[in-house]
């Protein structure tokens, strides 16, 4: 058995495979599946100040390798998590990791402010890349001065493990990667979706709702494979590696590639046991090579 | 509601009628109990095209024998890549999913509407139904006869009805259209229906008119089914609900429809 331990900024985690955000509910949707104390954590539904009914139906189409989401982070609010969600979920023996959102900085910030107080929630996964709403989300995560802005802006109140969720829809993710962590991130997390569309030929109208979506799963792995390897060489915080993860041996790749972590998004709704499954493959996948702890094939991409 | 998730043996497998698929799997574990109205996520990795699983209802369960059945339409890549599945193989199945039909002894008589293969639910309806010593009348339509199916399974539940859009088998043209409606007799406790969509609204709108208590299985697009992904979502008076787990099964009275 290698040791799986791996340590991002303060935190501790017992292995290096957590669960994305909007795949992965508040976690007690996958009780029935999974023992959750296995996983190194998982990140929450994207919370935002107050309750947002999301998008209108439709808001999937499945893809070649993927599928495309314009949910629009649907969800119940801050308040709502705190009083409600978080009591029946914070004795999890796993790290929960809160991803928040808003429209405007100031909703960032009094989300933040709140998340402060939960013990159980030792770190925020800042969202600044949410393809699927008007206003705020991605606009904040494609420009380095409104990327800095809103997570100096968090780092000023919030104490704890500050990770930031970067967008692959820019045109140097490395710049805005250095860009955050001077703004005072522990780490980052990327890719979020790749902005995409798609249309119905019959009808000769979009499929989703929104017109555009947010593609995932592993048609998307190259793109975030060579994102995270760039990110890696740009800065010196650590990388969650997220994109189109479907088993150990992509997890391994993006670990490979720079990524101190993963997370698992898509590949949960086709099997929610995947993350656990993961896991294991690494731990043999260690064990099989020699490899004493997890940490040693981090950015051990040989060139 | 304990879900499982395991691989079932396919014992059979088989086209009964023009488009349809009959499947039937054995759990190899104990099976929770499955109420009329859940539904399976059965994920077909033989197919490099339907990445998602896909949602089905349930038709059938024997616990005895460790049973569960499908009754599918053939309507996309991802069916028609479960039908080139052989007795035998192994498909992976997440199930009971979601909510269920509400069946209560205080109805006395109930009337069932459905098309296509949104009658598949109605088998296990049908058996609580008489559970519950509820009299059930089946309306099922098509656009010809070939396309009403499970008559003879239905028959054994309650009076089953029939229209056909083309005037083959049973009245001619929509449910809706049925000489039932018209009766001045037209009197019941409860109002089920499942199937596409514009059959379901018309009849809900008959349901309302007449203040009879109507419930629907709506059948949205999802990623996950089991509450996730968030896609599926229903508008209804208390905001967007998803129908994998406040649904598949909501009364019109909740829905944004009227």
């Amino acid at each position: 058995m290698a040791d799986l331990r791996i340590d991002i900024h303060q935190l501790h985690f017992k292995n290096p495979v957590t669960t994305a955000s909007g795949t992965f509910g508040f976690g007690e949707e996958y009780d029935d599946f999974l023992d959750l104390d296995l996983l190194g954590g998982f990140f929450t539904k994207g919370l935002t100040l107050k309750n947002r009914e999301g998008n209108d139906y439709p808001r999937m189409d499945e893809t070649a390798s993927g599928m495309l989401n314009a949910v629009g982070l649907q969800n119940k609010g801050i308040d709502y998590f705190i009083n409600e969600t978080y009591p029946r979920i914070k004795d999890y023996d796993t790290h929960i990791i809160a991803n928040i959102n808003g429209s405007t900085i100031e909703e960032y910030v009094e989300v933040a402010e709140k998340l402060n107080e939960l013990e159980k929630v030792p770190a925020i996964e800042l969202n600044i890349s949410c393809p699927n709403v008007k206003e705020g989300g991605m606009l904040f995560g494609t420009s380095c001065p409104s990327a800095v802005a809103v997570t100096q802006a968090i780092r000023d109140v919030y104490k704890k493990t500050l990770i930031v969720k970067l967008s692959p829809n820019v045109t140097d993710i490395a710049e805005i990667a250095k860009a955050v962590e001077g703004a005072g991130a522990d780490a980052v997390s990327l890719i979020n979706t790749l902005l995409g569309m798609a249309v119905n030929a019959e009808t000769r109208k979009p499929v989703l709702s929104t017109i555009t979506g947010g593609l995932s799963g592993p048609a998307i792995k190259p793109v975030a494979l060579r994102m995270v390897w760039q990110v890696f060489n740009a800065i010196n915080v650590p990388v969650f590696g997220i994109g189109g993860i479907m088993n150990a041996t992509d997890a391994i790749e993006f670990m490979l590639a720079g990524a101190s972590a993963i997370q698992v998004g898509t590949a949960s709704f086709i099997d929610p046991q995947i993350s656990i499954k993961i896991i294991d493959g690494i731990n043999q996948y260690l064990d099989k090579n020699g490899i004493k702890s997890v940490n040693e094939i981090i950015g051990a991409l040989e060139i | 509601m304990t879900k499982i998730i395991a691989d079932h043996e396919i014992v059979d497998i088989r086209i009964p009628a023009n488009g349809h698929l009959f499947i039937v799997l054995k759990s190899p574990v104990d099976m929770p109990t499955v109420f009329p109205g859940n539904f399976a996520e059965l994920h077909i990795a033989k197919s490099p095209e339907a990445f998602l699983r896909r949602p089905f209802g349930i038709l059938d369960v024997d616990y005895d024998k460790r049973l569960i059945s499908f009754y599918v339409k053939i309507v996309g890549k991802g069916t028609r890549e479960l039908a080139n599945y052989k007795q035998g193989e192994q498909l992976n199945v997440i199930y009971p999913l979601g909510n269920s039909f509400t069946v209560s002894e205080r109805n006395k008589e109930v009337l069932i509407v459905g098309g296509g293969s949104g009658i598949a639910t109605f088998i296990l309806l049908g058996k609580s139904l008489k559970q519950n010593n509820v009299k059930a009348t089946y309306l099922i339509g098509g656009r010809a006869k070939e396309d009403i199916l499970l008559t003879n399974e239905l028959k054994k539940f309650g009076q089953v009805l029939i229209t056909t859009e083309d005037g083959s088998l049973g009245e001619k043209g929509f449910v809706t259209d049925h000489s039932i409606f018209k009766s001045g007799s037209f009197c019941f406790d409860k109002i089920y229906t499942c199937g596409p969509e514009p059959m379901m609204k018309a009849v809900g709108e008959i349901a309302h008119k007449h203040q009879i208590d109507c419930e629907v299985s709506l059948e949205n697009m999802m990623a996950c089914g089991f509450g996730v992904c968030l896609c599926c979502v229903t508008e209804t008076k208390e905001g967007n609900q998803r129908v994998c787990m406040e649904g598949p099964v909501f009364n019109t009275g909740t829905l944004q429809w009227f």
